[in-house]
């Protein structure tokens, strides 16, 4: 099914346990992970109504050190690192000068002057050798550390309750981070994720990685795979790298520009701000399809644009998706016609997130 | 479906695709996918049938099944004019999952050429391409 062999490609702490668990094994930017163990839809369901625990130990870590690692990040990171208290999370981008978008990703502070970023697997090495190349002219170092962790997503509305229980310690509330012990294995816990759900992120010792997985799963959480991690960021609207976020596109057409604070001078703040200023000339919408049909990545629409992201919403039981559309087509309730394939779908543009509890 | 089946009564394609021609009427054939592509692909959750009355050709797509992840092409493993398709599937498209060989089944098709099947494989000949 693929051309890469499989021994060139790299394999997480919790390899055997996936196995076990009969998990599918695809090659994924390079590592080979688990896309899902029972079925997208039942994994999907579990982590909306209970708790789900995805391996992504694939996702790398840099920590930026030193007197000047605030001034560094604050001039690679789109967002404003003054407002990033010790022991806080913090999602931004990185740009390039004109403004493209190398990578998206959470920083952690986990002190005054020192810092663990995360970084998307596929982007890891790109964005190490970013860091490191501006790391010279500021009194910082950076450390690359994506072979020292490994990183579960636990998530869902009953995450905390079953972290609670393994926890030596109080769990740190939403975009905060703090060290504990769980089952027994230090790590740091942090309250971000990307599926919309409440729950923690925990970056760990490899060697540990194994204990603290079976911890959580008698615990009751239910073992997740990437496929059930694309469908639950994309019913909430939260961009993926290489399919909605990329480098011929900026941070504002894509809807980050929340997360962008060109005062702080960050590297491509200036095309930033002209793009705010200006409006961009496509925007990133979220559909929702009429109708039967499933939209895919890569679809055109009618009148210009692209579909960057599409899938079958298990919640809502329909195709949904994202694409860059013409702004002028991007209000909610605007009709969109999407080629699928040599078929005509209509889909209409929906208000970001497609999907929240409400419905 | 837990298991891997491959019944020895179809006739498989390479592509992963069986037909069922019942020797009662051995102008026409029943088709679908089998337990390997189904598992492949997984959640079926969407199953677009052609039109009754189109042609499928052998070893051309003739339509598309789609799971939460992916969309695929099923191709023929016979040529003639489709005169049935399963419209059960609309509402419940995950019995391509769980009943391949039976309530899981596309379409039926009239042959237009009977002497197409010898070129297809038998299930232990089909079997031995998946490993």
């Amino acid at each position: 099914m693929t051309s890469v062999a499989a021994e060139t490609l790299r394999r997480s702490p919790l390899h055997e346990r996936h196995r076990a668990a009969g998990a599918k094994l695809i090659p994924f930017a390079g590592w080979e992970m688990p896309v899902q163990y029972d079925g997208i839809r039942a994994e999907h369901l579990a982590v909306r109504h209970h708790a789900g625990v995805f391996d992504v130990s694939h996702m790398g870590q840099i920590e930026t050190r030193g007197p000047d690692a605030p001034a560094l990040l604050q001039r690679l990171v789109s967002n404003d690192i003054r407002r990033l208290p010790e022991g806080g999370a913090q999602y931004g981008v990185i740009c390039r000068e004109d403004g493209g978008v190398i990578d998206d990703l959470f920083t952690y502070r986990l002190a005054e002057c020192h810092f663990l970023t995360v970084t998307n697997a596929a982007n890891h090495e790109r964005d190490l050798a970013w860091f490191q190349a501006h790391a010279h002219e500021f009194d910082a170092d950076v450390v690359d550390h994506r072979d020292e962790f490994a990183m579960l997503a636990v998530q869902g509305p009953e995450a905390r309750a079953v972290l609670g229980g393994l926890a030596d310690g109080p769990l740190p509330p939403r975009m905060h981070c703090c060290e504990r012990s769980l089952a027994g294995v230090p790590l740091l816990v942090c309250g971000t994720g990307y599926t919309g759900e409440d729950g923690a992120e925990l970056l760990l010792d490899p060697a540990g990685a194994a204990e603290v997985w079976d911890a959580l799963l008698l615990a009751g959480a239910t073992p997740a795979g990437l496929g059930a991690r694309d469908t639950l960021r994309l019913e909430v609207c939260f961009p993926l790298y290489g399919n909605d976020l990329m480098q011929e596109r900026g941070p504002i057409e894509a809807g980050l520009g929340w997360c962008c604070k060109e005062q702080t001078g960050f590297i491509g703040s200036d095309n930033v701000a002209r793009v705010r200023a200006a409006g961009p000339a496509q925007t990133l919408v979220a559909f929702s399809i009429e109708g039967a049909g499933i939209a895919r990545q890569g679809n055109p629409i009618a009148g210009g644009g692209i579909v960057t992201s599409g899938t079958f919403s298990p919640c809502l039981e329909r195709g949904i998706g994202m694409a860059y559309v013409p702004s002028e087509l991007s209000e909610p309730g605007t009709r969109l016609e999407i080629d699928v394939r040599g078929t005509a779908r209509t889909a209409v543009v929906a208000s970001k997130p497609i999907y929240s509890k409400e419905h | 479906m837990a298991d891997p089946s491959y019944p020895d009564d179809l006739l498989y394609h390479p592509e992963h695709d069986w037909a069922r021609i019942d020797p009662a009427h051995p102008d026409q054939a029943t088709l679908g996918i089998t337990w390997y592509a189904q598992d492949a692909l997984g959640e079926v959750v969407f199953f677009d049938p052609p039109e009754v009355g189109s042609q499928v050709s052998k070893d051309a797509p003739y339509t598309e099944v789609e799971s939460v992840k992916a969309v695929s092409d099923v191709i023929s493993p016979v040529s003639g004019e489709v005169v049935a398709v399963n419209d059960a599937l609309a509402d419940k498209p995950e019995t391509i999952n769980e009943d391949p060989y039976g309530d899981g089944w596309l379409v039926k098709v009239k042959l237009s050429d009977p002497s197409e099947q010898e070129s297809l494989l038998d299930s232990s000949a089909y079997e031995a391409t998946l490993t």
